[in-house]
């Protein structure tokens, strides 16, 4: 299992550099473990729904942050955003940022956080 | 590095990046702004529809002339979302193959980029059964684009996103067929890299409309 536990980038063939990857990729035991917590995640989410925790005023927060987690693992591990040069960085959270911000500021706008 | 490699793929480039790679992360944050566009219409209209039948409750006369229930299918679509998930994992080891062609270790399943591009595709794909499969039974059960407000911005979003879907699976196909014509070697993996991140992108964006769509009633 060693040599698949270690995705490098040693072949001198592949040009590291202007694919902007500052370190090396995840090794295939991590992404076999990023796929299983998303699926956990996803479980639980669904799990959730089912049960009276879905009346509770906590369950909108609580799948937001397992969303939140399962798109940072994503972006992060299987996006190679991690391992990436900042510019790739700053080209996905800048306008991340500013499409979450208008999201929530629509929402206030239109009322959608009244009353809670 | 080989530069080479380098010099023969693409001319020098100011950041010492590829081009190719910086226009899919500019597209990618582009994205994100469309798709946050269409997730503030649902959810700016979620609750408004006057009549059903209704995402998450049950319609009944005088709002619907036969009793409805709740319109989502939350089972069916967990299933697609693992299958979409699953379809990351294949992206990955799709890319692995290409960038350890040749190494020890990489002659079985695991360095076979065909399998893993071609299980990728198939299991996009198969999400896209499901939406379908989604989408006609929501027609048969009196919803479409213009029945309510919800209708409208519930096809249109997921509609979205079933055509980014065709459209990455269309790519990976093309992958393929460069891979059994001539073989996808390391020096190719940008090309594969590049759209692993769109497919991840798609998958991301999933996550994001099946909490917000599907299970936050």
């Amino acid at each position: 299992m060693a040599d698949h536990d270690t995705f490098t980038h040693t072949n001198a063939d592949i040009d590291v550099h202007s694919m902007g990857e500052v370190h090396e990729h995840p090794t295939w035991k991590q992404y076999k473990w990023v796929a299983i917590i998303l699926t956990l995640i996803t479980v639980i989410e669904v799990w959730v729904y089912y049960t009276p925790f879905s009346q509770s005023a906590l369950f909108v927060p609580a799948l937001l942050l397992m969303s939140a987690v399962k798109f940072a693992i994503v972006v992060l591990f299987y996006m190679h955003l991690k391992y990436d040069h900042r510019l790739f960085k700053a080209l996905f959270t800048g306008p991340l940022i500013i499409a979450i911000s208008t999201l929530l500021a629509l929402l206030l706008v239109f009322g959608k956080f009244a009353g809670r | 590095m080989s530069t080479a490699v380098a010099s023969h793929a693409h001319p020098p480039t100011s950041t010492g990046l590829d081009h190719r790679k910086i226009a899919i992360w500019a597209f990618i944050g582009s994205e994100c702004m469309l798709f946050a566009s269409l997730i503030s219409t649902y959810l700016i209209y979620k609750g408004r529809s006057v009549v059903g039948p209704f995402p998450h409750d049950a319609c009944n006369p005088p709002l619907c002339a036969t009793p409805l229930k709740p319109i989502l299918n939350i089972p069916v679509t967990s299933v697609s979302t693992f299958v979409l998930l699953m379809s990351s994992l294949a992206m990955v080891l799709a890319l692995a193959a290409v960038e350890n062609r040749g190494k020890p270790g990489y002659e079985g399943i695991l360095g076979s980029s065909k399998f893993w591009l071609m299980a990728t595709a198939v299991l996009g794909t198969t999400f896209l059964g499901f939406q379908a499969y989604e989408f006609t039974s929501f027609v048969h059960e009196g919803l479409t684009i213009r029945t309510n407000l919800f209708g409208s911005s519930f096809f249109t979003l997921t509609g979205f996103h079933g055509a980014h879907v065709t459209a990455g699976v269309l790519w990976l196909l093309t992958l393929f067929a460069i891979d059994v014509k001539r073989g996808l070697q390391p020096k190719d993996a940008l090309l594969v890299d590049i759209s692993a991140l769109y497919w991840h992108f798609v998958d991301v964006v999933w996550i994001a409309i099946f909490t917000l769509v599907y299970l936050i009633k």
